[in-house]
């Protein structure tokens, strides 16, 4: 991670820009931002998204704290320097060649040596203000670490300002919401577990369901 | 821009306001004990500390020339269309019109202004604009709500862009007569609007007893209009120094300004409101967004410009 450090004017610039485009203005609805070790899972509606609640957070935070990103989109070139190089992303493989390999390996190794993560448990861009369904990644996580804080968080305003296919953000203010920590419920299953950290997703949204 | 002796008056006038009014925000916070006293007070406080930051940034714009002057307030519109934009729904159509409003529109307007081109920044947005950004948007093949999101998307542009892009404008008029610092018109027009803005909360807040319009603006009363209104007036007349307009028609000029920097805050409210907001955003603290704050201008600079093209300049 000594990249990270070099890379701070990428960083600071990127910041700079999603604050201008976007805001991305943080509020702490459910918890403070803490030191705590964590993995923030919101709804997932644009490329932006990993920038806004990357900007949301304070810079110390930010050091220790590693977006998910998807190998197929971000693995390459300029978006690939961007994500690893300036935003410390961790890359995942989305589409599995190697099938025997397990594509959480690299969150699991990082949870173990403290860090936080940046999850989009939908695995997928979305096009409307609710979240569709979650992906079993963050049950799995959640069970190979289960001191880590699951922080719920909710992005307005993203899908409007970078709809599906476009390349540049059209300015809007969007607010990151940051929610209460999921608790532990004792013998909850995987299925049940998905469906309660998507509603406290949706809860944050304050869109009537 | 030649500096003028009234300009660093006047500056020295705002700076001594603030620092008045920051003192009796001090004391009046050490004194309150009730609850919903205290809201009201920091709410004060805090409006009076976002100014002391916006008359700093004037104060650095200017000190920059034109271009400062013109950066400024492009910045302002930019920040006012956000605003605008949040509250309005828009659907993915909606995508290719708006970023031509963000990233074409917006520096072509102030590039035209900076370049003293009046007989095409006068009609680019109501003329050009008008047409391109329904045509545009009509291309994205999305019927629902058309003429609506298409109507938005205009009135954004008109009031955030347009309008506001009239005060900077105002460094372009060449005056027959009337060789002082090109910032002193900008001056005379923001100071008129933004104390009669503040000047009707004064009075409001003291005297007022009969809302205005209770549904579109809570906080305006009859009193606070006329209290405010008509200081405000007979604060601009007596400026008539700073200007090129005798002392009635500064009085003249003043009035119209008061009065559509009024109906623009009344107008806006209604917008705002329908859209279900009650802050345009909240960049200024204790104000809200930049557009509650540059509501009002956004409906007198235009007007302001016209009358003093049409009978001085």
């Amino acid at each position: 991670m000594t990249g990270l450090v070099l890379m701070r004017p990428t960083a600071t610039a990127l910041v700079a820009l999603v604050r201008l485009l976007v805001g991305a203005y943080p509020r702490w609805v459910g918890c403070g931002p803490d030191d705590r070790q964590r993995i923030y899972f919101a709804n997932h509606t644009s490329h932006v998204d990993t920038l806004a609640i990357w900007s949301a957070l304070p810079r110390r935070l930010r050091q220790h704290t590693h977006p998910v990103a998807a190998r197929d989109y971000w693995g390459s070139g300029f978006r690939n320097y961007i994500a690893t190089r300036a935003l410390g992303a961790v890359l995942i493989d989305r589409s599995r060649e190697d099938k025997a390999a397990d594509p959480l390996a690299p969150l699991i190794e990082l949870l173990a040596q403290g860090e936080s993560l940046i999850l989009f448990p939908e695995g997928t861009r979305g096009s409307s203000a609710l979240p569709g369904a979650f992906r079993s990644g963050l049950y799995r996580l959640a069970q190979a670490a289960p001191q880590v804080e699951l922080v719920p968080v909710y992005l307005d305003n993203l899908h409007r300002s970078m709809p599906r296919g476009a390349l540049f953000p059209v300015p809007l203010t969007c607010t990151v919401r940051f929610g209460a920590p999921l608790t532990a419920v004792p013998g909850e299953g995987k299925e049940q577990f998905l469906a309660r950290a998507r509603g406290e997703v949706v809860k944050l949204s304050g869109v009537a369901t | 821009m030649n500096v003028d002796e009234s300009l660093i008056g006047v500056l020295i006038g705002v700076v001594a306001l603030l620092v008045v009014s920051s003192v009796i925000g001090a004391i009046l916070s050490a004194r309150t004990k009730s609850e919903s006293q205290r809201r009201v007070i920091d709410n004060l406080n805090a409006r009076t500390k976002s100014w002391w930051i916006m008359v700093a940034l004037l104060v650095i714009a200017f000190a920059f020339g034109r271009v400062g002057t013109l950066t400024l307030f492009a910045f302002a519109s930019f920040f006012a269309l956000r605003e605008f934009i949040t509250l309005t729904p828009t659907r993915p159509g909606d995508y290719v019109p708006l970023l031509l409003s963000f990233f074409v529109l917006l520096p072509a307007q102030y590039a035209l202004i900076g370049y003293d081109r009046y007989g095409i920044f006068a009609i680019f947005i109501p003329v050009y604009a008008f047409l391109l950004l329904p045509a545009v948007a009509a291309f994205a093949a999305d019927t629902e709500d058309f003429l609506a999101r298409c109507a938005k998307v205009q009135w954004g542009v008109m009031i955030c862009v347009y309008c506001i892009s009239y005060a900077p404008a105002l460094l372009f008029l060449r005056i027959p007569g009337y060789e002082r610092s090109d910032a002193l018109l900008i001056v005379y027009l923001l100071l008129i609007v933004q104390l009669s803005d503040v000047l009707q909360y004064v009075f409001g807040k003291i005297f007022g007893r009969t809302k205005l319009a209770p549904r579109v603006s809570p906080s305006k009363t009859v009193e606070g209009l006329l209290g405010g209104g008509l200081s405000a007036t007979a604060i601009g007349g007596a400026l008539f120094p700073l200007t090129p307009f005798t002392f009635l028609e500064s009085l003249a000029m003043s009035f119209a300004i008061v009065a559509m920097g009024f109906v623009g805050g009344l107008t806006l409210s209604a917008v705002k409101r329908s859209l279900g907001a009650k802050d345009w955003g909240a960049l200024i603290e204790g104000h809200g967004g930049v557009l509650d704050r540059l509501d009002s201008v956004s409906f007198a600079a235009p007007i302001f410009f016209h009358l003093t093209r049409f009978f001085f300049a």
